[in-house]
């Protein structure tokens, strides 16, 4: 059973915010009446099945739909050539050279990727759909494959868009500190020659998928979808389907996970909308799970290269240069993002003051990566981990005393980083100290030798997560110049109905993380009222005004842009209904207070209206006023205070806040098969002020179950000839429930001085867990040859590899000592 | 076929599959789809006193079966089952697209074995992936139900 020890909260709060009030959301839920995508039916609508390419890389010499279009049944096609014609190819984000890139939502001329959506076909039932998609006679000339970031950039290798001259999307050198005095007073000088970081994604237990609309007298489309990032989407699509964006209404309601994965759905989504004008129906598309793992988002690969740390004799780590290599894949549908969005923690938890660090990302014949759980950070923080236990085992430090050593402060906070971005609270040394005393790290070596008594190797190991929330797209200009994107926003209205319900409408896509609760929860505590009065509206509606350019759940800002948009909102509704009172008791406002659900006059609790009351007068029962009453439907516009960074240094805040988890564990190898098993296992969250420890706790657990299945078996495997290895779960291995080691979670609150409520956003904290077990695996190596873990992915066969030959890893690390 | 009580009598292709009939045909919804490999549970039905995947079985091959789906577990008031209420209580659903499934499953386990121990409910739970919780809330729900002998 998991021992869950959570901290009590340290802040005074209202009678809501705070508790682990049990979700609004389960009980349509645990009786399967949640709306999922799917769920949507249309009357006659035609089912829409994508063919797909066979080859990683080919181009296509002829295209025949017409045996497909022969079949009984069969309504239609769309294919690429359409396509070019109908649409404009998506707003690249990148300025040149990936600016050049041209991306059409199916393949034109050419595809770059196994599982790129070629032809759509459209039929009246699902699996007609897919017997008949069999049927479009494809000609591909295959042509050379790159399925390695590091070759792609090799002069003479294939290039996969002609418009770009080479495979390179975006390529930046960053630098901050004084580098070179840091090497120069350096004692040690650690240079490690390759660190990788692997290609996996959360998969969502649902795929994507959308039910689409078109009203032909409108010429509105309405998408019933899972698109997480429906602001994002519309900027995409909007302009390449030549139409406003009040044209594209996307609605959600249930969404089966989303984790960054379901972003860059808009491709998918034009083609259904090309084919809803052009069949005169509506248009179903649900991918199936080998599509989406040939096809959806990928998380970014990530190499490091070359990298050399300056050490002081004391352990003090002044500063390092690395190269990073990203592999984007073959399209830029949100990179290169990625590019700059790592440089929100460029130092991690440490106080590394002298960065150098070259990032170059290249294009690839492999699905196209975009958001994933962490994104862009984890690959970062791995690496700065990665670099200390690397240190630590190099030069003979303790790994726990060199992180004491080198955090970040709680006394240093707020922190400012080299590249200006600002640590807002946080105390990292007491989390690692939580996390270690759950896992029982004080008995750490009588373990160890209880262990090699069993011949096994007992290791452990520390991760750590900054999930930095709230992102400044300002950043965005860093690597693009030219972009006009910058701060942030999220929208709430909050309204008081005729019979005094209390409404509230988010710009949000949640995707389980609760926001009907936690939404609900914030109000309730404002206005006065229990949790259950408060509806908030399940899902997002683009059609709702409470939606803005940033609208959307991804990147750990709920809690910040989300709940701040309903504080902020709740307030001015707060104030409208004191004011309403007063006129309605003909005293002043001060008098009046809200409690219990009603507005009541502070020394004369008789005199008091009820919310219903309040929600009539402006609605419905307003004659005989002198002042026009209050209209009792607020909307609010939170903006997080930004500035734009500067460009030429690359400094500037990215990001509002830093929540942390420290991760820790207890692994033990076999050293006959390289299988690792985790034995202990403790992750403790410091996210701000917790409006609802159990969600809270919630994404703690689940991030963690993403990271060790990241760590030991989820991997994108990709051939020499770019096929897929892995396309379904059969093959990519996800944690199972026997999977699970024990788990324990600890918690504290270091509330966020730059937020309304003390918040932080949270949620991906995988990162963390994916180095804790990569730690302990080298920790647990070292009485079996002192193999250097320099991977992220450890299955049983790498393991068995370091191992075997401890040699290996060990020969690409140097040190250069004075 | 029987499902949740209501009798059934539809012709269907052969090809259709159970699931599918039951969310397209039939519109219980509930019941989800997330892998084309029999690799998930989440379209997880209890047919007789079994819990099966019914994206592994044709519609025609539960000719005549007795079929439960989640929207049976429920009472027709909306009184949830205790199995339903502990999963809400333990926090044992982020997104709730596995939950169906999960419940099935654990709702057979308990009707053979009421009082599971965590090993057994992890075993029962092993063919359904959750994407979200890390698993551990909802094997907590299920044994809680078996503690309290209440399912
Ligand atoms: S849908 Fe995955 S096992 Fe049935
Ligand atoms: S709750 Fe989302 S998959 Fe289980």
């Amino acid at each position: 059973m998991t021992a869950i020890e959570t901290e009590a909260g340290t802040l005074q709060k209202g009678s809501a915010v705070g508790q682990s009030v049990p979700r609004k959301e389960d009980g349509r839920l645990v009786q399967g009446q949640g709306v999922f995508f799917d769920d949507v039916k249309r009357k006659d609508m035609g089912y829409l099945h994508f063919v797909r390419s066979p080859y990683a890389h080919a181009t296509i010499e002829s295209i025949d739909v017409s045996a497909a279009l022969e079949m009984p049944g069969v309504y239609g096609t769309l294919t690429g050539d359409e396509v070019a014609i109908l649409t404009d190819p998506f707003f690249q984000i990148a300025a040149p050279p990936g600016g050049h890139v041209k991306d059409y939502a199916l393949a034109v001329g050419k595809v770059r990727y196994l599982g790129e959506p070629v032809v759509a076909v459209v039929a009246e039932t699902r699996e007609l759909a897919r017997t008949a998609a069999e049927y479009v006679m494809v000609e591909y000339e295959p042509l050379d494959v790159l399925v390695d970031a590091r070759a792609a950039l090799a002069d003479g290798a294939p290039v996969l868009h002609e418009e770009c001259g080479g495979n390179l999307s975006y390529s930046g050198v960053w630098e901050w500190g004084d580098v070179d005095a840091a090497f120069a007073e350096a004692d040690h000088v650690v240079s490690i020659g390759e660190l990788h970081f692997d290609r996996f994604n959360s998969t969502p237990l649902e795929c994507g998928g959308a039910l689409v609309e078109y009203n032909r007298g409108t010429g509105q489309w309405t998408m019933y979808t899972n698109n997480q990032f429906p602001g994002f989407a519309a900027i995409m699509m909007g302009p390449a389907m030549r139409v406003g964006l009040d044209k594209l209404r996307i609605v959600t309601q249930d969404i089966g996970g989303g984790f960054g994965n379901k972003i860059t759905s808009h491709p998918q989504l034009v083609v259904c909308c090309l084919l809803a004008r052009k069949l005169k129906r509506a248009i179903q598309w649900t991918e199936w799970r080998t599509e989406f793992h040939q096809s959806m988002s990928h998380g970014n690969e990530r190499w490091f290269e070359n990298t050399e740390v300056a050490v002081k004799a004391d352990g003090t780590l002044l500063g390092f240069r690395t190269k990073a290599i990203d592999d984007a894949g073959a399209y830029l549908r949100y990179e290169p993002l990625g590019g700059v969005i790592w440089s929100q923690v460029a130092a991690g938890m440490y106080k590394w003051r002298n960065i150098w660090l070259e990032f170059t990302q290249a294009m690839t014949n492999k699905a196209p990566v975009s958001p994933n759980r962490g994104y862009s950070r984890m690959q970062q923080l791995w690496f700065t981990e990665r670099v200390i236990d690397i240190v630590a085992q190099t030069l003979d430090f303790d790994a726990v005393e060199i992180r004491r050593l080198n955090f970040v402060q709680p006394e240093d906070m707020a922190y400012e980083t080299p590249n200006g971005c600002v640590y807002d609270s946080g105390d990292y040394p007491r989390a690692m100290d939580m996390a270690l005393e759950l896992i029982g790290a004080s008995d750490i070596e009588t373990r160890r030798a209880e262990a090699a008594s069993r011949g096994k190797l007992l290791g452990l190991g520390i991760g750590s997560t900054l999930d930095s929330g709230t992102n400044n797209f300002g950043q965005s200009q860093l690597i693009n110049p030219e972009l006009q994107f910058s701060g942030n926003n999220e929208v709430a209205t909050v309204k008081l109905d005729i019979f005094g319900e209390v409404v509230v409408t988010l710009g949000t896509t949640p995707q389980g993380q609760g926001h009907e609760t936690t939404a609900a929860q914030v109000v309730a505590d404002i206005l006065h009222c229990d949790v259950d009065v408060v509806n908030v509206r399940v899902g997002h509606d683009s059609y709702w005004n409470s939606h803005a350019g940033f609208s959307g759940t991804y990147a750990s800002q709920f809690a910040v842009t989300g709940l701040s948009a309903v504080k902020g909102a709740a307030d001015m509704l707060a104030g409208q209904m004191v004011k309403l009172a007063s006129m309605v008791f003909q005293c002043p406002e001060e008098a009046i207070e809200l409690a219990d659900g009603f507005a009541r006059i502070k020394d004369n609790h008789e005199a008091a209206l009820p919310f219903m009351a309040l929600g009539a007068i402006p609605n419905a029962n307003n004659a005989g006023f002198p002042d026009d009453p209050p209209t009792m439907n607020c909307r609010y516009v939170y903006r997080p205070p930004f500035d734009v960074p500067d460009k030429e240094r690359k400094f500037g805040n990215l990001t509002l806040t830093y929540a942390t988890q420290i991760h820790a564990c207890v692994v033990e190898i076999d050293p006959e098969t390289g299988v690792t098993e985790v034995v202990d296992y403790a992750a403790v969250d410091d996210c701000g002020v917790r409006i609802n420890p159990q969600i809270v706790e919630g994404q703690v657990m689940g991030a963690t179950a993403h990271a060790i299945g990241a760590a030991l078996w989820e991997s994108f495997v990709y051939d020499e000839d770019g096929n897929l290895l892995t396309p379904n779960f059969y093959d990519y291995h996800v944690p199972h429930a026997l999977d699970m080691p024990p788990l324990k979670t600890g918690a504290f609150e270091s509330p966020s001085p730059f937020t309304p409520l003390g918040t932080k956003g949270m949620g991906e904290g995988g990162g963390g867990g994916i180095h804790c077990i990569c730690s302990g695996i080298q920790d647990a190596l070292r009485a079996a040859g002192g193999a250097i873990v320099t991977d992220s992915h450890n299955p049983y066969h790498r393991v068995w590899e370091m191992l075997s030959h401890p040699e290996r890893s060990r020969e690409t690390i140097e040190v250069t000592s004075r | 076929m029987e499902i949740n009580g209501t009798s059934y009598e539809r012709d269907v292709p052969a090809s259709l599959l159970l699931v599918h009939f039951l969310r397209d045909d039939l519109d219980l919804t509930g019941t989800h789809v997330g892998c084309d490999t029999g690799s998930c549970g989440a379209c997880t039905v209890q047919l007789g006193d079994e819990a099966i995947k019914s994206c592994c079985m044709l519609a025609v091959q539960a000719d005549g079966a007795s079929i439960t789906t989640v929207e049976g577990l429920a009472s027709d008031e909306g009184e949830l089952t205790p199995l339903q209420q502990s999963f809400h209580e333990y926090h044992a659903l982020q997104c709730g697209y596995c939950t169906p499934g999960m419940l099935m499953s654990a709702t057979a386990l308990l009707e053979k074995n009421p009082r599971p121990s965590e090993h057994e409910v992890k075993v029962a739970l092993q063919g359904n992936i959750c994407r979200c919780t890390g698993y551990w809330n909802i094997i907590e729900a299920v044994v809680a139900v078996g503690e309290k002998g209440t399912r």
